[in-house]
């Protein structure tokens, strides 16, 4: 192996260190997350976050319907009590379970609402993410026309 | 250029409500068109609001967000804030539009 591929391969090793560390800043990690939006599963999403295991709490609240009627159509809306920093929308279903993250500086309210498509019966997690911790909350949403095909 | 979003924002109580209406396609690289062939992805990735020059909203969209994206917020601001909203798609096209808080 020669000198600079090793020098490579230690670089490569540093900066994944200093992102999970947390030392990159926040204009960098607000790059597109492209590990995180091309995650095929909840798993794989939680990780590209950095949310382990989000634990279920009360304070997050999904505003969705029960049932979509159109599938390529759903109102999906995130608010909490607690102090978020940011939020992210799941479908675990969809081809590529990350919808939308979003980042909330400090003087915005945590509240957002916005449109996805799902192509099946899915359940729909909210996170978010307040003081270095991930909250989460579930609902299953049914969908009798999908939103995903032709 | 793509067309000009719509961007509807008002303040009651301290509290501005944004809402914005952006006109996009949002493909998701999974429909096929009728030859049968993929329609590669195409939507927009990132979404930036200012309030008065200052960062009030950040959002990263994947392909699973709606055609025509919509999207509401609110944050602390006052009447006549100007808004200054900017976003990016995935084949690098940009739009920025600006509103004033009423």
């Amino acid at each position: 192996m020669n000198q600079q591929r090793r020098a490579l391969i230690k670089y490569s090793a540093v900066f994944g260190l200093m992102a999970s560390a947390g030392l990159i800043s926040v204009a960098q990690a607000e790059e597109w997350n492209k590990a995180a939006f091309e995650g095929k599963s909840l798993d794989d999403v939680f990780k590209s976050l950095g949310a382990s295991s989000p634990d279920k709490s009360s304070a997050v609240t999904l505003n969705a319907p029960d049932i979509a009627e159109n599938g390529a159509v759903v109102p999906v809306g995130i608010s909490t009590t607690l102090k978020a920093e940011q939020m992210a929308i799941l479908v675990e279903k969809n081809p590529s379970t990350l919808a939308a993250q979003f980042f909330l500086p400090a003087g915005t309210e945590p509240f957002v609402t916005t449109r996805i498509k799902m192509g099946q019966t899915s359940n729909v997690y909210a996170l978010v993410k307040a003081d270095g911790k991930w909250s989460m909350a579930v609902k299953e949403i049914k969908v009798t026309l999908g939103g995903c095909g032709g | 250029m793509s067309d000009p979003m719509r961007v509807r924002a008002t303040e009651k109580d301290g509290i501005v409500d944004v809402k914005i209406l952006m006109k996009h396609d949002m493909e998701s690289g999974q429909r096929k068109d009728a030859s049968g062939k993929v329609i590669p992805a195409w939507f927009i990735s990132a979404l930036n609001v200012k309030a008065q020059g200052k960062d009030v909203f950040n959002a990263q969209f994947g392909p699973a967000v709606s055609k025509d994206p919509f999207l509401n917020f609110k944050y602390k601001g006052a009447k006549g804030d100007k808004l200054v909203v900017n976003w990016v798609d995935t084949k690098g096209d940009k739009r920025t539009d600006e509103a004033t808080v009423s």
